[in-house]
């Protein structure tokens, strides 16, 4: 691992914050949209909506990988978390019958202690962040995450890893398929019940 | 690029669900937050990767996994809250209370039996009957 010398060379070449590049300019933009829209998603009273924004700030995330040379994690990205984990979440949103509008029990009792640990959070992560990361750069010229690098670190170093973890989806997913099966089993000895 | 901007929007990221996990009441808008941190979590594995130009791309790699763990989480997570919701007609974590102490279960408020509405004790009969 060639760390500290990355980190001394990069230390010795890193342009200054008051200059920021191009990237960095689009990155910042990016980020402040993300951020934003992950506010509003933790914070809105409309449930649907919240799942909107939940959506605008996974793709903004989608758009940061690219700006990081990680092109098949940005496409990845918008693949599984804007195609299928918010599909998901809207599917059970009309299951448990989310009201549509404005319901004002959607915030717990404990928001103002959830507010103070989430600023100290922020707060210490940040200041440990900038102060331990202050010179490091980050090399954008090659391109570190192409598919076909991807494709090949993945077959050729993580194989057995991969392989588990595809065991472990369908572990998953067979699970969630006999939770929501013994439900309907248990229904259908009433079937008057049974459309609902 | 500064390393420092994807930490920083990392670590804002990681807090705002944090922010979620705590305060919602809604699960669904608790498995919403959930799912906002571990993209927390994978903005920080990719910009380290592309920062340490790691051989092995290990950082990347552990995001993919972590994405296909994230997609089996919310699909187990989603099942577990509709179980929840049609045996009870609710989906607020703060009243599912059935494994609270009684002094804690006090201390918030709730009643020591939380009544269900008519439609979930019906569907609880259901299910007992057939079982």
């Amino acid at each position: 691992m060639t760390t500290p010398h990355a980190a001394v060379l990069a230390a010795s070449s890193a342009p200054g914050f008051l200059s920021p590049t191009g990237v960095e300019v689009v990155f910042v933009l990016v980020g402040l949209v993300t951020l934003g829209a992950a506010v509003v998603a933790v914070t809105t009273r409309q449930l649907v909506h919240a799942a909107m924004w939940l959506v605008l700030a996974l793709g903004g995330l989608a758009v940061e990988y690219l700006l990081l040379t990680a092109e098949f994690i940005a496409w990845v990205q918008v693949l599984i978390y804007v195609g299928s984990v918010v599909v998901l979440i809207l599917f059970g949103l009309m299951l448990t019958k989310a009201p549509i509008g404005r319901s004002p029990d959607a915030d717990s009792g404990n928001r103002p202690a959830a507010l103070v640990a989430a600023l100290a959070a922020a707060a210490a992560l940040v200041a440990l962040v900038v102060d331990a990361f202050r010179t490091a750069w980050i090399d954008l010229e090659e391109v570190q995450g192409s598919t076909e690098v991807t494709g090949e670190i993945l077959f050729r170093h993580w194989v057995l890893p991969f392989e588990a973890l595809s065991v472990l989806l369908l572990a998953a997913l067979v699970g969630a398929v006999v939770l929501s099966r013994l439900r309907r089993a248990a229904a259908g000895d009433r079937p008057d019940r049974q459309g609902d | 690029m500064h390393l420092a901007y994807p930490a920083v929007l990392a670590a804002l990221l990681f807090c705002t669900g944090l922010y979620g996990v705590l305060a919602r009441r809604n699960a669904i808008l608790v498995l919403m937050s959930v799912e906002l941190m571990l993209n927390a979590v994978n903005l920080n594995l990719v910009a380290f990767d592309v920062w340490l130009r790691d051989t092995l791309h290990a950082g990347q790699a552990l995001t993919l996994f972590t994405v296909a763990i994230a997609a089996a989480e919310i699909g187990i997570g989603l099942s577990v809250v509709l179980l929840v919701y049609r045996n009870r007609g609710f989906a607020d974590i703060d009243r599912l209370t059935d494994l609270a102490d009684d002094d804690a279960r006090a201390r918030t408020g709730a009643p020591a039996s939380v009544p269900a509405p008519a439609p979930a004790a019906e569907r609880q009969t259901t299910g007992d009957a057939a079982a």
